[in-house]
């Protein structure tokens, strides 16, 4: 057991880290927010210059070969910075299908488009029924000769406006909540027949809702087997989870040592009120659940990169702690915070909503509970 | 000891739901789902309340009151918040209103209070200030005397709905000299009075609640000073004793249990509405058995208030258990509504119904710990003036 990282992670952490640091304060942050795409272009581009968006693909797509550990280095850094770039819907979720089960023409493209940032995709899985089941599809493609036509709506697409290409969970077989019969379809966005409704969300992104009517494509727009969605899907949702988990316990970080900082220097009674033990205690409690999040998620990241059995009971463990322990030390640092943290001016309330949406995607806390005991 | 409602009760409680069948509406309850209630709908709702005699049950009735006993004012308050209709707004008949009648003259009276009951003014709360928050009186903002006027310089914050507000009382500071309550003057002041800037501050709920108020030689007559001069600390904790009974909103957190119910009911989950999921019924629970107790701790201390009893320091049991079952309740709607209730759409509904809405009220409501004195104060209060610590 060893807990150092390797030569090659800790320069990847410390560029990312000196990123964030000199380029991504809240302030930038909001402006990207405001922006028509709602995040940065040039940013995307410099992340594709540094490598980040190679991270999780294996050398042989043209990646670096890295793994959990190395998407933890990185999104722990991103959740600091509150990133609004499109990774998690591009990098992540698309990718991992890609790297999971794309043949050599689709890897060749998407996967290097993705590394050299001239492409973006994003993964629409969820329906408005749907909630925490991947296998909940009522999306219908039906083979039309050589052709599949999709027909029906998805649901929070994340980043789908500025997405060029779609996969998409479509059932092609079997009843809405059977587990197999599900397929994912690569869609182009600009497709006959895909209409894309694009709002913000409460952390700052962008989500869309995205209908198909009688979209048309190709028998090679078929990703990994027919009918056989659901395991990749279900990939995709554990990589997702220790991403968004190791971003989570970064905004954890960031918000007990924010907290710490503002109590020095905001004053009441005469005093700053960290001198209040009252406070200091509830400081101390929020350093603990950052503590305990980050050692669950190491314990998940690292059964993950080593490929153990209980891996995905540690993710659910890991999701589980966040939904209620990174909760609780946001709703900490904005009570601390009092009428500031109800302001957009400070970062306190972003991360509280951020954390939120985390503990949405892929299953909350409840959910992963339940499956952390049926996996026992 | 008796828990059964008389048959008057049971009569009295059949008249309340008569009078809400016929007037709220069906405009009043879509004013009251989803986004934030506007102030015509309010005042709407307020002025039918104030024909029916029934817009001020707690004010004595020589001022507008209803007479009733506690056991009326409890079914009042559970009906309305049970049927949905518009929570009355706190500013001027819970809060400045007592203050007036308790502790203003006869000329003040005259002029404030008609105009409160028949919410014809729409009043805000000066208090808060940047660097006076939990620490109330050590509040800078300053009145000094230049004749028949006090000059107001300083700001003001956190002010909520000071953008619809026709006035604002306010606690300023009238001698600078005295220790730091005693020199704390309670002011009416008119907003459209020369000098008022308000400003909105953007809030974590996307909604426009809160705004800072700026003073820059604002002239006030000294006919709107409650009370005696340095003597405003006196009327400011007569006034947050109140606001921390108001404070609980148990109606309200019962309405939002059944709310979340129905929520739960539509919302399916692993193929069966969540309302069947063991876990989510226990969360929902707990919650339930918190504010069952909440609900007798109220009833308890009105029933003393309504013995003879001063509002005591036991209020802030009130105000600390109330906001948490608030908050707790809040969450879970956030979690039942699932994804769509993260869609930050103020306009319209994205996905589901009833996730529009939530997360405002959800984030909103982290302040309920924050304001009326942040939880922690009312700790202290407990501690100091209850427990002799």
């Amino acid at each position: 057991m060893d807990f150092n990282y390797s030569e090659e992670q800790n320069l990847l952490a410390d560029s990312v880290t000196k990123f964030i640091q000199n380029d991504y304060s809240y302030e930038a942050r909001r402006k990207r927010t405001a922006s028509a795409d709602g995040f940065d272009r040039a940013t995307w581009n410099t992340f594709a210059e540094l490598g980040w968006l190679a991270v999780p693909f294996s050398e042989d797509d043209g990646g670096i070969g890295g793994g959990p550990i190395e998407t933890m280095i990185v999104m722990e850094e991103f959740g600091k910075g509150l990133v609004v770039e499109p990774y998690v819907s591009s990098v992540i979720l698309a990718g991992t299908a890609l790297k999971a089960v794309g043949n050599a023409d689709q890897k060749a493209e998407l996967i290097g488009g993705i590394i050299d940032g001239s492409r973006m995709l994003t993964l629409a899985y969820f329906e408005p029924q749907s909630r925490y089941d991947l296998f909940d599809v009522k999306t219908t493609a039906k083979k039309d000769g050589g052709n599949y036509v999709i027909n029906g709506s998805k649901g929070l697409v994340l980043n789908g406006a500025t997405a060029d290409t779609l996969i998409v969970s479509v059932r092609t077989s079997g009843e809405q909540r059977d587990e197999t019969g599900v397929s994912l379809l690569i869609v182009p966005a600009n497709a006959a027949g895909v209409s894309i409704t694009s709002y913000p969300t409460l952390d700052g992104h962008r989500a869309a809702e995205v209908q198909f009517s009688n979209v048309t494509v190709p028998a090679s727009a078929l990703l990994g087997a027919e009918g056989q969605g659901v395991a990749v899907l279900q990939q995709v949702a554990d990589t997702a989870n220790l991403a968004l988990c190791a971003e989570a316990v970064g905004m954890m970080e960031k918000l007990y040592k924010e907290t710490v900082e503002y109590t020095k220097t905001r004053k009441q009674f005469g005093v700053a009120i960290a001198v209040f033990q009252a406070l200091q205690h509830r400081m101390v409690d929020m350093f603990t659940l950052h503590a305990e999040c980050k050692s669950l998620l190491l314990r998940a990241v690292m059964t993950a990169a080593s490929g153990d059995a209980d891996a995905r009971r540690n993710i659910s463990a890991l999701k589980y702690a966040i939904a209620t322990k990174g909760q609780k030390v946001a709703h900490e640092a904005v009570q601390i915070f009092g009428g500031m943290g109800m302001t957009d001016e400070m970062s306190v309330g972003m991360y509280l909503k951020r954390i939120n949406m985390i503990n949405t995607l892929f299953g909350n806390g409840d959910y992963h509970l339940q499956q952390f005991i049926a996996a026992a | 000891m008796d828990i059964q409602f008389k048959p008057e009760d049971l009569a009295f409680r059949d008249e309340v739901r008569a009078f809400l069948k016929e007037k709220l509406t069906p405009e009043f309850k879509s004013a009251v789902v989803g986004g934030q209630i506007t102030k015509d709908a309010i005042v709407a709702w307020q002025k039918i309340l104030y024909e029916k005699g029934w817009i001020a049950p707690n004010w004595p009735q020589k001022y507008g009151g209803t007479g009733w006993n506690i056991t009326q004012k409890y079914i009042f308050e559970n009906e309305c918040a049970e049927a949905g209709a518009p929570a009355v707004v706190p500013f001027g008949l819970k809060m400045v209103g007592p203050v007036i009648y308790k502790f203003g003259n006869d000329e003040q009276k005259a002029r404030f209070l008609p105009d409160i009951l028949q919410s014809n003014v729409w009043w805000c709360q000066g208090y808060s200030e940047p660097g006076a928050g939990s620490d109330l009186a050590a509040l800078k903002t300053k009145a000094e005397l230049d004749g028949e006027h006090y000059v107001v310089n300083g700001q003001k914050i956190w002010t909520t709905y000071a953008q619809h507000a026709d006035w604002i009382f306010c606690l300023v500071r009238t001698d600078a000299n005295a220790k730091k309550q005693e020199g704390i003057s309670f002011l009416l002041i008119d907003m459209n009075t020369p000098g008022i800037t308000v400003r909105k501050i953007d809030s974590i709920d996307n909604q426009h609640s809160l705004n800072e108020v700026f003073f820059d030689n604002v002239r006030v007559p000294v006919g709107n000073r409650i009370g005696e001069e340095n003597q405003g600390w006196t009327y400011a904790k007569y006034l947050l004793t109140h606001e921390r009974t108001a404070i609980a909103g148990v109606p309200q957190s019962k309405k939002a249990i059944q709310s979340l119910k129905d929520m739960a009911a539509k919302e399916m989950s692993g193929g069966r509405p969540l309302l069947e999921d063991p876990v989510f019924c226990a969360k929902l629970a707990k919650i339930e058995v918190d504010l069952m107790a909440l609900e007798f701790t109220e009833l308890r201390a009105i029933a003393s208030l309504a013995s003879g009893a001063a509002p005591g320091p036991e209020s802030s049991i009130l105000k600390i258990r109330g906001t948490e079952i608030q908050q707790a309740l809040s969450e879970l709607a956030v979690e039942v509504c699932g994804h769509y209730a993260h869609a930050l759409n103020v306009e319209t509904p994205i996905g589901n119904d009833y996730a529009w809405g939530v997360s405002a009220k959800y984030l909103y409501g982290r302040a309920s710990t924050i304001y009326g004195g942040s939880n922690e104060v009312q700790k202290n209060i407990i501690a100091k003036a209850v427990l002799g610590l």
